[in-house]
């Protein structure tokens, strides 16, 4: 079978992308590991999703389903239970390969947009130290038994790292009748979105500790305690100032990571400040013909925009055709976690260019500038820039007269107390 | 009598902070970014509301609970009283999205419904 675009995932991005490029034009193929499309959506059962959108508060399901119900409308092809296995380059495009119960199939595309989501950091990753006992879960996992299986993890538990899933896992727990002890970060600032660190904690009463870490897991079968340390200002453990708290279940809401395994079998660069691929306007990578969205290409924290970009990606990826591209780099600087898209495409249409962007600190009151060769052209104000917070912009680049010899970047300052 | 006190919004996740400053029981609200904000610091002093979500067993192995909310909001302090109807309920029958599971929960005012077609 040849497609115009196969899409890899079938979450909010996937969705979005799969139904953009249907609706260009494109004969699509959408690819799901899981039973059910929806994606992690499926699991995030409290509200607050699609009040960009749809200017409503959605549940997690209520947003996916109003995407799947048009996704099933429109007929598009779908593969649910089908794991990608390996992606080949081929004269016109790629060949993906995947396996499900009907046993080892491939299919031919033009393009491809992975929409593969982001994974959550483990226990392996933040450097716990002690035994191995059940009872250390990702919050994610947490949530998918809370809420999917209906079943409870824990009775007492700790909660390490103030991510917004941890956050929401927090309220969940406390909701279910378990009792959370409290909420440790071993940053001086919250992970998570203020508006979760209020309806999810102070109206529980659930306490959070700010520059604290979990040092040790103590438990044989099951996880008995675990042992708290406050951190200095370079997060490391401060001697001294151990106490034991006593609980089943430690649950870790530190952080989410672009899942890029194909991208990167496919030779795809990846961005070390965002962990996702290096893309230019139209959400292309430099691998010409491969087209990256949603959590895959930088963790997003509104689904609103998880869509916005997979509809992009979606119709670009159903438009290409080809053409050779002419990029430029857009630099941003240190005081950036990361600015998407990092490259322009200047045979493209740059007239309505999206530009997500983090802050790397708390900075209040600073001016966000945009310099092309030297000059600044565009400046925004913002009150605070905060790293949970995502910042978005759009940008008329066509205005700029571009070439293959402008310089443009991103800069903010701050101004003085 | 006069008092004052600082909260976040939780309506959007601008979470835009707010002053609230009483005077012989008039309100002025102030850091607010529209009119939604100013609505919720005024419920905040007055009686302070919130939406909740979670799940119902239902009897149906291929899918042990349902996602499901409040369909409108409820007093903050009966928040667990409705988790106690809501995990004593047990789903016999297929429901879809937007369905009533429970309705006029303990008379608040609001039914509990489906937010999912995973049982319809």
């Amino acid at each position: 079978m040849k497609y115009d675009v196969i899409v890899i995932g079938g979450g909010p991005a996937g969705l979005a992308a799969a139904i953009s490029a249907h609706d260009n034009g494109a004969k699509v193929l959408l690819i799901e590991r899981e039973a059910r499309l929806g994606g992690i959506l499926k699991q995030c059962i409290h509200d607050g999703f699609g009040l960009v959108r749809f200017k409503e508060k959605l549940s997690g399901p209520e947003y996916a389903e109003r995407f799947i119900d048009i996704f099933k409308e429109k007929n598009i092809d779908c593969l649910t239970l089908t794991f990608v296995t390996r992606i080949e380059k081929t004269e016109n495009g790629f060949t993906v390969v995947c396996v499900n119960r009907d046993g080892v199939n491939a299919y031919e595309t033009k393009s491809l947009v992975l929409a593969t989501g982001c994974r959550e950091r483990t226990a392996k990753q933040v450097f716990i130290h002690g035994t191995r006992p059940a009872g250390v879960f990702t919050a994610g996992t947490a949530q998918n038994f809370t809420n999917l299986m209906g079943v409870m993890p824990t009775k007492k538990c700790v909660i390490l790292g103030s991510g917004d899933i941890g956050l929401i896992m927090a309220r969940r727990l406390t909701l279910e009748g378990a009792q959370v002890l409290g909420v440790y970060e071993a940053k001086s600032t919250p992970s998570g979105l203020t508006r979760n660190i209020h309806q999810c904690l102070h109206d529980y009463n659930i306490p959070l500790y700010l520059s604290h870490t979990v040092t040790r897991v103590f438990g044989t079968d099951r996880l008995t305690a675990v042992e708290i340390s406050e951190v200095d200002e370079k997060m490391n453990p401060i001697s001294g100032t151990e106490s034991i708290v006593e609980c089943d279940a430690l649950i870790l809401s530190v952080g989410l990571i672009p899942e890029n395994e194909l991208a990167e079998s496919l030779g795809v660069s990846l961005d070390g400040r965002s962990k996702g691929p290096v893309c230019d306007g139209q959400l292309m990578t430099d691998v010409p013909g491969v087209f990256s969205c949603g959590n895959a290409l930088h963790v997003n924290d509104l689904v609103d925009y998880v869509s916005q970009s997979g509809e992009a990606a979606g119709k670009a990826a159903a438009l290409y055709g080809g053409e050779k591209a002419e990029l430029i780099d857009i630099s941003a600087s240190k005081d950036f976690l990361y600015l998407v898209p990092q490259r322009l495409n200047l045979n493209a249409d740059n007239s309505n260019t999206e530009i997500y962007f983090r802050s790397r600190e708390v900075l209040a009151s600073c001016e966000l500038k945009m310099k092309v060769d030297g000059q600044t052209v565009f400046t925004k104000k913002y009150p605070f820039m905060r790293p949970p917070e995502m910042e978005l912009i759009k940008t008329d680049f066509s205005k700029y007269s571009l070439t293959d010899k402008s310089s443009v970047s991103f800069e903010i300052e701050v101004k003085s107390e | 009598m006069s008092d004052s006190r600082e909260l976040v919004c939780i309506v959007c996740p601008r979470g835009c902070t707010m002053h609230i400053s009483e005077t012989d029981g008039e309100y002025t609200v102030s850091g607010n970014s529209c009119k939604r904000g100013k609505d919720f610091a005024l419920s905040e002093m007055t009686e302070p509301k919130r939406t909740i979500c979670s799940t119902v067993r239902t009897v149906f192995p291929d899918v042990p609970v349902l996602p499901v909310r409040v369909s409108a909001e409820i007093p903050k302090d009966r928040i667990f009283d409705v988790m106690k109807e809501i995990n004593s309920f047990l789903l016999e029958k297929r429901v879809s999205r937007g369905e009533t599971v429970i309705e006029n929960v303990l008379g608040l005012g609001a039914d509990i419904i489906a937010t999912s077609d995973i049982c319809s």
